[in-house]
């Protein structure tokens, strides 16, 4: 069995308070649970200050281009179904740059866990709306404040299909371990939306402020995560201020229904060889 | 007869397309060699599509330069395509359907059959197509019964009453001709039998699952699309998957990820997806992963000629991608070399741990044609995969995936094994993997990745030459236009010329050296291919493989280049009938080389337009492009 220590890599280069650091330990802490060896578990990751979580946690893992996450891990998955793959990136490269395959992945239900670090802001490039970044906030890309609507990621989630959907907190690293413990163990798409500060950069969504307004529903009386009805709701209700598991559906995911008992990694010759004749008389 | 060509045409949805397949597919079971084409617009319904197939007793690589037979379901079969009847041409037509007069003062038979009536007799007017294939036959004094098996095979879903009605259609068809007209264009007998039928997009499917890939993730796009049907039809059988990407980016991206998981992948595209996977070219680059890419080629640029062929994504096979990479472009010239070329990729792409692009174009990946039976799959070279108990990895120390090493190829680790964990990234980075930007670690990264196709040779497959040992005049294509150029050179021998013919298969890296004895000798270098600019003239010149002074020979209308834009350098033409150099030159018919007969239409058919009747260059020989 794994320990948190095993799956320590370098020695992460982010800002001193970075909410990553919080998505790091969570992973180190959850992974251990489930029993799967290091070298089945695979971690891709976008561009950007979270984009190199992938140089930070031990394991198998890949650091793609802006945007493509979840793309590489589906190919991934999907390949060798015995991984354990999850696709880490920010929020501009999970809902703008790459926001198409994130509406994909979630309506395939991919079993890949996708943990996006939000900070409403393009920390690595030094400051710039993103589009998590509210109406009106002010960034050197809008010096007169944000025309745009921010997306809503579990608004967004929700509405594309995807399997499990929560968000997590980088103020509260228990609940973010636990939360991502069983968005590791769902199969199928999790999205797990982390609220993590960039202290850098990013004054408007501190820790205080995001501890004052976020809703635990994990503890919230009747809330039930897998009445889609009900997460809907809340999630409109609250603009999105929430933390734990907003829905979990039991829909199948979509790697059992595409792949048999042979994985595409297991290259053979021998097959078609030996089917040669009836494959030439197709072609007849 | 050696040979004979036949085309149906129509408006799209008439049931062009399965006509000519039923038809090509059956005189390839009867023992001929086929090839067929299909020139087709950018719609479902309505405009002018038409299939071709040439039928020979020996194999045969383009669709011809001229039409024996043709049945015509719409004018513009004879408007735009009338020009190349050849002498004596039989044109089946319906007279109560009203269509066009032929061109004007060639000497071609009419055959107005009653297509639509006979159909009605065999059951419906949907059958009117397979009527007049089966008045084809008939021409052709084939066997009555000839397209039943083929008929059996296209239409057993829909039960057998179907079955009977399109076989009886056929054989009424059949029977009309034969009565009415006789044999016109008697095939000699079949002398040896051809082994497939296939087209070059099913040559590339059927030559990756042979490779050992078991995994394609792909958008739909014409003229590609055929690759991924195929796929998905046999892929699952032999555990694999295809999965319907949302846009290319994700389809390569896709890709990528399956080759570093240790799956052999793909992903097929045509010029638009192509420029959309530009980037993550450079990441497979940069993070040395497998990934095979085929590049079906349509006429651009942008939205361009979705459904015409061309040759103009070289450039950016070559050079697509911001940064430098490793990188290997092959281009097959045949159905069969789709095949090989196909399967060799993957071995290609795990060795050298690097992307590798299959250049194929609409005219060969849309062809079908009869090919002798294809090699059985082998094993294939992994490469350098990391082997643990050979190789233990250190202890306590992380697994070195970029070792540098003398030929720049390091093993590689796949996921699952012990051991091996290591990030690849698109940034930068150092022997371990994480990024860096020390410059003295770039440079020797660099180095490593680009020395790793210093040795790269495809050996004999690299070039392919044939023709004269000292040739005067030296043919010079890639591609799809061999078949072309092939007849173009036997056409140039007979006429007493000293010719040859080199076609460059290995595109990148260039085998400079197997090429330069070619092109340093010949003192009239030629060079052919589809696309305005000359990009692998271009691309010859950058390695100074070329005089100050050759000739190009560019076609870019759309249409593939044809032997006839060749040898209109020398005001030759193709041979009329049979294999290249058997016949008389003077028989050739072509565009302005109509010649005149006194045969007048017969009675019935129905002269709409008689100025619009006689298209001399019309859809012949057009937009060719010669300079010194």
């Amino acid at each position: 069995m794994i320990s948190s220590a095993d799956l320590r890599a370098d020695t992460p280069t982010w800002c001193p308070g970075c909410g990553d650091f919080a998505v790091l330990a969570a992973l180190q802490r959850a992974l251990p649970l489930l029993g799967v060896p290091r070298e089945n578990i695979v971690i891709v990751s976008g561009i950007g200050c979270s984009g190199k979580i992938s140089s930070y946690l031990r394991a198998y893992g890949f650091h793609g281009v802006h945007g493509r996450t979840l793309p590489v891990a589906t190919g991934i998955k999907t390949a060798n179904p015995d991984l354990l793959v999850i696709a880490a990136g920010g929020d501009g490269d999970g809902y703008a740059i790459g926001v198409s395959h994130f509406i994909h992945a979630a309506r395939r239900n991919i079993d890949v866990t996708y943990i996006v670090m939000d900070n409403h802001i393009y920390g690595l490039t030094t400051g710039q709306t993103s589009p998590t970044s509210p109406r009106g906030f002010k960034s050197k890309t809008t010096p007169a404040g944000a025309a745009e609507e921010p997306v809503d990621p579990l608004a967004l989630a929700l509405a594309s299909g995807a399997g499990f959907v929560a968000q997590g907190f980088s103020g509260e690293i228990g609940q973010l371990a636990s939360i991502c413990e069983q968005a590791l163990r769902y199969r199928g798409f999790a999205l797990v939306n982390v609220l993590s500060p960039c202290v850098s950069f990013n004054r408007e969504y501190s820790y205080d402020w995001l501890r004052e307004h976020l809703v635990d529903i994990d503890h919230e009386p009747g809330y039930d995560p897998h009445d889609y009805a009900t997460a809907v709701r809340y999630v409109t209700e609250h603009h999105g201020l929430l933390r734990g598991a907003v829905y979990v559906s039991d829909r199948p995911g979509y790697v059992e229904s595409l792949v048999g008992t042979r994985r595409p990694v297991d290259v053979d010759w021998e097959e078609p060889k030996a089917r040669w004749p009836e494959l030439v008389a197709e072609f007849n | 007869m050696e040979e004979i060509v036949f085309m149906v045409g129509g408006q799209s949805g008439e049931g062009i397309e399965s006509t000519g397949d039923i038809f090509a597919t059956a005189l390839h079971r009867y023992g001929y060699w086929v090839f067929g084409f299909r020139h087709f617009p950018s719609r479902i319904r309505g405009g002018h599509t038409n299939y071709r197939v040439r039928v020979a007793r020996h194999q045969v690589y383009t669709h011809g330069n001229r039409i024996d037979i043709m049945a015509a379901f719409d004018r513009e079969s004879l408007d735009e395509f009338g020009a190349l009847l050849s002498s004596g041409a039989a044109v089946i037509f319906d007279p109560s359907a009203g269509q066009s007069t032929p061109p004007a003062g060639i000497d071609v038979r009419l055959c107005p059959v009653p297509l639509g009536d006979l159909a009605n007799k065999a059951g419906g007017a949907i059958m009117k197509n397979v009527v007049s294939i089966g008045a084809a036959a008939g021409l052709m004094g084939l066997d009555p019964g000839v397209f039943d098996s083929v008929i059996r095979d296209t239409f057993a879903k829909k039960g057998e009453k179907v079955v009977a009605a399109n076989q009886k259609a056929a054989r009424e068809g059949f029977a009309y001709a034969q009565e009415h007209f006789g044999v016109t264009h008697r095939l000699s007998p079949p002398v040896s039998s051809p082994g497939m039928i296939l087209s070059g997009n099913e040559a590339v499917a059927l030559g990756a699952l042979a490779a050992g890939c078991r995994f394609l993730a792909a958008y739909p796009i014409t003229p590609a699309t055929s690759i991924m049907y195929w796929l998905v039809d046999h892929f699952p059988q032999f555990g694999g998957v295809v999965i319907q990407a949302e846009d290319e980016i994700a389809a390569i991206n896709m890709a990528i990820g399956a080759g570093f998981a240790g799956a052999r992948a793909m992903t097929s595209t045509s010029g638009p997806g192509f420029s959309l996977m530009m980037e993550a070219i450079g990441l497979a680059g940069m993070t040395e992963t497998p990934v095979v890419i085929i590049d079906v080629q349509r006429g651009g640029p942008s939205t361009g000629l979705p459904t015409k062929t061309e040759q103009s994504d070289l450039n950016e096979m070559l050079g697509g991608t911001h940064g430098e990479i490793p990188r290997i472009v092959l281009a097959p010239s045949t159905i069969e070399q789709a095949y090989l070329i196909t399967r060799r990729a993957f071995d290609l792409a795990e060795i050298y741990q690097c992307p590798v692009i299959i250049a194929s174009d609409l005219f060969l990946g849309l062809a079908r044609a009869s090919v002798p039976v294809l090699p059985a799959p082998a094993p294939g070279d992994r490469g350098k995969l990391w082997d643990p108990s050979s190789q233990p990895a250190a202890d306590g120390e992380r697994f070195r995936r970029y070792r540098v090493t003398e030929d720049g190829i390091s093993p590689r680790s796949l996921p699952g094994q012990r051991g091996g964990e290591f990030v690849a990234t698109g940034n930068e980075h150092s022997e371990f993997g994480p990024e860096i930007e020390a410059p003295g670690i770039r440079v020797t990264m660099m180095q490593k990745r680009l020395r790793k196709l210093a040795k790269f040779d495809l050996g004999d497959d690299a070039v392919w030459y044939g023709g004269d040992e000292h040739p005067d005049v030296l043919l010079v294509g890639w591609g799809a236009s061999w078949g072309a150029l092939a007849e173009a050179r036997s056409v140039l021998a007979a006429a007493g010329k000293k010719v040859g013919h080199l076609q460059v298969v290995a595109i990148m890296p260039l085998p400079v050296e197997r090429l330069r004895p070619f092109l340093a000798n010949a003192k009239d270098i030629v060079i052919c291919e589809s696309n305005a600019t000359g990009q692998m003239e271009a691309h010859l010149r950058r390695y100074g493989l070329l005089p100050a002074q050759v000739r190009r020979v560019n076609r870019y209308d759309g249409n593939p280049l044809t032997a006839a834009d060749v040898l209109a350098l020398w005001d030759l033409h193709p041979r009329a009938e049979g294999r290249p150099g058997e016949r008389d030159p003077a028989a050739m018919v072509l565009p302005g080389q109509l010649r005149l007969a006194g045969e007048t239409p017969a009675e019935g058919w129905p002269v709409l337009d008689p100025g619009l009747a006689v298209s001399g260059a019309k859809g012949g020989g057009e937009a060719r492009d010669q300079q010194r």
